[in-house]
């Protein structure tokens, strides 16, 4: 060989270590990121990753003939195991129980080509050049090339391309160099079998670069892994992430990865949640609903003729907006944000219930659970005393509080806070399929002065209620009686702790 | 609706990929400003270099009795005058506006301190600090029984710590400890529980606030006598989390490390608001703005009587009245008055400067006194930076630094989402307190604002983008430094001996700064002021029982 295409060659060491060190580092970020304690992890991938480079230089000396042709071949390898190995695990991450042991192996395996790549392109380049020059030639530039990665890795690549780009990206060049081999390394090769490598490495260039294009729907695969459903709508406002999945029932709203309602029987809920405060209640005017973006809530309130003003307070503006624009949900509230009547605020109803000025007849609270200390304090006794302030001396109110079923201390926690802000409570449940069974507290400042009256208009457009049914919600079953707690306060947050604690047990 | 961690580490990592960028190697492309600030040091130099104005004869005044000084300890001497039904006073303060280290500044969208920002609810026994906070209107009496309102106590998340590449709960770094470390831990609270159950002869506990009212007792004293490490060494105790965390404290409460710490110090820290072992530390009130809440409340009171940008040259017993000489810091113009007593609510370190012939033994006193050096930066953000472990806190605080990190000023207001500002505090440890605050003045607004970000990047890798503005403040006499024999000197007390008419209410006068401590001098020294021509005037301080057997 000529100077020129040793030269080259040498570029193909640097290429090759630049793209080691990246699948390297890729590794250990994600592990990072997924797993947690970095420490450990980039030990581990490091540790791991070492070793298989050394495993690697072990295996090269079992090739004893074919030596180009053989390095094309692990080209190739790298370039596919080494650039699908970020999408891989970003999926399977959500699918396998196995993923540590995952981790560690598809590491090892690229470590392992990786280290056969420079000892078989030495013993190709030993008769071309002096041995003690090559070693000094092939080791530079491989450290230049760790060099080379090591600064790309956090200022570009990451920052621009994000891991699954760079990972796919740093595949197609291995695939390159492969490819390119084929013509520079090619007085070393036989001519039989070159069309198939070459055909084989442009696929391999094919796929990585699909897998580019493709890069952005990796998130969104590996969201409805985590989710039940194909997902036909996803965005992250600047409060939470909002996915609509759908499946052969219906479709499902899921607000960071939490299920807020099943399109098949929200109607269990949202009736439940709205028409015993609304028929506690002589001929209510004046509505309030906190939370309930979706408009399902509204769409309920909206069946009382007596209803003159609706005020919707919900955090994020996404998820009204949603409630308006798109067409599924829309048709599901019946446009229920866009009656005349209702006003939709933006706002932390922490922050909103200091300066609303009106006081309404009922109030429907239909908060996430509270998963969060900044959604817990929405249950705290220092938030249900302000409510006290912007509701009429007869108005009722009812309180979403998870399920009293697998969660009983979030759930009576919630009744023993508004007891304690001077609340008259009555506890009650009911069945949705999808949640299982739910729990809801109606709370007023006094006692009830009537009994629970579901209109008979109402009742005539309801699927699950009717007069009889409701007064049954307030039954409460052996398995769903009272157990103590502490008073949610906003200095302890106590429900948080009794949410996070029930609910971990279930998963 | 279950919570799916998976879940929530995918999506970390999803945004991870998005904007990563590991911290530590990047050159700082500031996309933010910031001022470098200090209380008025002009004026304290120009008396300090012997200024000494003369006012026309037209423009002296008299009154009652001169308060020198608009900090905590000044606005108590204020309050307790307006108890005893006097308005015949004037408060002179060298600052426009009020509150010392107390004080408060404002951005457009929230309050936020600027040094103190939280008093630990009081002993049932602090009657005066529980009538102050009824006066603000943060007590609830329901029955007959007083509570704090829970608007003012810390909002849950309090505190998080981040050690090991992660945020948990609490101040311990529970992360990095090992059996070993959690045995010692749980001897250190054996010892704490001991020190708070005990009782001296009289009755009195080891530790109490005010500390005036706790035992004196040489069992007591005698830790004064060495460092919070000494006698935590002298325990058999080694482990890292455990002095960690004890030199925080330290670092926290006093600006010293845990060997410059006198181990009476140390202890007073964890025992004295706690009046039996069985009691858990009490919950603290804060306010988004910390104590210059109480500051704004104390100062709006006693506006008629308070004269702000006033700074005071000379201050002489006349005897049978005090000429108390200041000038206005903006229009230089000189002013006299005649007082028939004076409270100085300054730090002791002024008096020599201040009272004319200083007695020598003062003098010598007053040297006695030693202040650490602190930086207090408040970092204003357009957004908060994303969270993957324990969530923001009020206290947050980094394990591998420092600093103290930072408290977060939106916080207490329950708002969650979008701009904030964060108070990040640095005490500044030096051995030589006059080295910090050489170092303290030298520094460039850049060197600060590049330490501030590097600091915040250990547990917010993705921060700097969200910063947009960062101004440091440069306390150089931040706090008294309790080392080792300070506490238990002979001249720490007589510096609260008055001198002539001059009585002393400078919260160093306790050893420790606190908020409760400036109160109760505030106070005391105004009581004495008035006994002195009144014998019927009540101590307010005096009726508190000693507490029982804990």
């Amino acid at each position: 060989m000529n100077r020129a295409p040793l030269f080259l060659l040498y570029i193909n060491v640097l290429i090759i270590a630049t793209c080691g060190l990246i699948y390297e580092l890729l590794a250990g970020t994600l592990a990072s990121y997924l797993l947690g304690d970095s420490v450990t992890q980039f030990s581990l991938i490091i540790g791991i990753y070492l070793s298989a480079l050394g495993a690697g230089a072990w295996v090269s000396s079992f090739v004893q003939e074919k030596l180009a042709r053989c390095f094309i071949e692990v080209e190739l390898g790298v370039a596919l195991v080494g650039g699908f190995s970020v999408p891989i695990l970003f999926l399977a991450f959500g699918y396998v129980s196995w993923f540590q042991p995952l981790l560690y192996g598809l590491v090892f395996l690229i470590g392992t080509l990786v280290g056969l790549e420079l000892p078989l392109l030495m013993r190709l380049l030993k008769e071309e050049v002096d041995f003690a020059d090559l070693v000094s030639r092939v080791l530079t530039f491989d450290y230049i090339g760790a060099l080379v990665a090591a600064i790309l890795f956090p200022m570009l690549l990451v920052p621009n391309l994000g891991l699954v780009r760079t990972s796919l990206l740093f595949g197609i060049l291995n695939a390159l160099v492969g490819l390119w081999g084929t013509w520079l390394l090619r007085p070393l090769m036989k001519q039989k079998g070159l069309g198939a490598l070459r055909g084989r490495a442009i696929l391999v260039i094919g796929l990585l670069v699909v897998g580019m294009i493709k890069a952005e729907s990796v998130t969104h695969l590996a969201e409805e892994n985590q989710l039940s459903g194909k997902i036909i709508h996803a965005e992250s406002s600047p409060y939470q992430r909002i996915v609509v999945t759908e499946n052969k029932t219906g479709f499902q709203l899921y607000l960071n990865g939490h299920l807020q309602f099943n399109s098949v029987d929200e109607y269990r809920y949202h009736e439940a949640l709205v028409h015993p405060p609304m028929s506690a209640v002589e001929a209510p005017q004046r509505i309030l609903v906190l939370g309930g973006g979706d408009g399902l809530a509204v769409r309920e309130v909206l069946r009382y003729p007596s209803v003159k003003a609706i005020t919707l307070v919900d955090l994020d503006p996404a998820m009204t907006s949603l409630a308006e624009h798109f067409p599924p949900l829309g048709t599901l509230s019946e446009h229920s944000l866009q009656h005349p009547s209702v006003t939709v605020i933006n706002q932390d109803a922490f922050l909103w219930v200091d300066t609303a000025q009106e006081k309404y007849d009922v109030a429907i609270i239909d908060f996430p659970d509270p998963g969060s200390f900044s959604v817990g304090k929405l249950y705290t006794s220092f938030f249900f005393n302000r409510l006290r302030q912007v509701l009429t001396d007869s108005a009722v109110l009812n309180i979403q509080c998870s399920s009293p079923l697998v969660s009983p201390k979030s759930y009576w926690c919630v009744v023993t806070t508004l007891e304690d802000c001077g609340f008259e409570v009555r506890p009650f449940h009911a069945a949705v399929p999808t949640f299982g069974v739910w729990g809801f507290t109606l709370a007023s400042k006094s006692p009830l002065s009537k009994p629970l009256n579901l209109p008979v208009s109402v009742a005539a457009e309801l699927r699950f209620l009717d007069q009889n049914v409701m007064d049954h919600l307030f039954v409460t079953p052996k398995d769903l009686q009272r157990v103590d707690t502490e008073v949610n306060r906003l200095n302890n947050q106590v429900l948080v702790h009794y949410y996070e604690r029930e609910w971990s047990r279930w998963q | 609706m279950a919570a799916l961690d998976r879940r929530a580490l995918l999506k970390a990592a999803l945004a991870a990929s998005s904007g990563l960028v590991p911290g530590g190697c990047q050159q700082m492309q500031r996309s933010f400003n910031g001022e470098l600030l200090s209380p008025s040091l002009g004026p304290g130099h120009q008396i300090r270099d012997g200024y000494r104005p003369q006012p026309d004869p037209a423009n002296w005044e008299e009154t009652d009795i001169a308060i020198v000084g608009g900090g905590i300890a000044g606005l108590s001497a204020a309050w307790r005058l307006r108890k005893a039904g006097s308005k015949r006073f004037q408060l002179l303060e060298l600052e426009p506006v009020s509150g010392g280290t107390s004080r408060a500044g404002e951005t457009s969208f929230c309050r936020h301190p600027w040094g103190a920002h939280y008093v630990p609810v009081p002993d049932a026994d602090n009657a005066p600090l529980w009538q102050l906070f009824d006066e603000m209107g943060v007590v609830k009496h329901d029955a007959g029984v007083r509570e704090i309102m829970e608007g003012v106590l810390c909002r849950e998340p309090q505190e998080r710590v981040f050690a090991g590449g992660h945020w948990t709960e609490g101040l311990y770094p529970w992360a990095v400890a090992t059996e070993e470390d959690l045995a010692q831990r749980l001897s250190f609270q054996t010892q704490v529980a001991k020190w708070i159950d005990w009782r001296d002869r009289d009755g009195r506990c080891a530790f109490s606030i005010p500390a005036a009212l706790a035992s004196d007792d040489p069992e007591v004293l005698a830790l004064d006598r060495i460092t919070m490490s000494e006698w935590m060494e002298a325990q058999g105790w080694d482990s890292e989390p455990l002095f960690w965390l004890v030199d925080y404290c330290c670092r926290d409460d006093f600006g010293l490390n845990i060997d410059q710490t006198s181990a009476w110090a140390g202890l007073f820290y964890f025992c004295a608001r706690r009046e039996s072992s069985a009691q858990e530390a009490p919950p603290v009130l804060t306010w988004p703005e910390g104590n210059g809440r109480i500051v704004q409340f104390l100062a709006d009171a006693a506006k008629p009587q308070l004269r702000p940008n006033r700074a005071v040259t000379a201050v002489t017993d006349r005897q049978d009245h005090v000429e108390v000489i200041s000038f206005d810091t903006r229009t230089k113009i000189a002013h006299g008055l005649r007082a028939r007593r004076v409270v100085l609510a300054t730090p002791q370190f002024l008096a020599p400067y201040l009272i004319s012939d200083c007695p020598a033994e003062r003098r010598t006193d007053a040297s006695t006194f030693q202040y650490g050096a602190w930086i207090v930066a408040n970092i204003q953000l357009t957004d908060r930076p994303a969270e993957s472990s324990y969530p923001l806190s009020w206290d947050n605080v980094f394990h591998n630094s420092r600093s103290l990190g930072y408290v977060v000023a939106t916080h207490q207001s329950g708002i969650d989402h979008g701009p904030t500002v964060l108070t990040w505090y640095l005490p500044l440890c030096d051995d030589l307190p006059a080295d910090a605050r050489r170092r303290l003045m030298q520094l460039s607004w850049n060197h600060w604002a590049e330490l501030i970000v590097g600091d915040l990047q250990q547990g917010h890798p993705h921060i700097q983008p969200l910063i947009s503005r960062i101004d440091v403040m440069r306390w150089g006499h931040a706090m008294i430094q309790p080392r080792p024999g300070f506490v238990s000197s002979v001249a720490r007390k007589r510096a609260a001996v008055p001198v002539d008419r001059i009585h002393f209410a400078g919260t160093d006068l306790s050893g420790v700064a606190l908020m409760e401590e400036a109160f109760y001098h505030g106070i005391r020294a105004t009581e004495e002021a008035l006994l002195a021509e009144d014998n019927s005037v009540p101590r307010f301080y005096e009726a508190i029982p000693h507490r029982g057997q804990g």
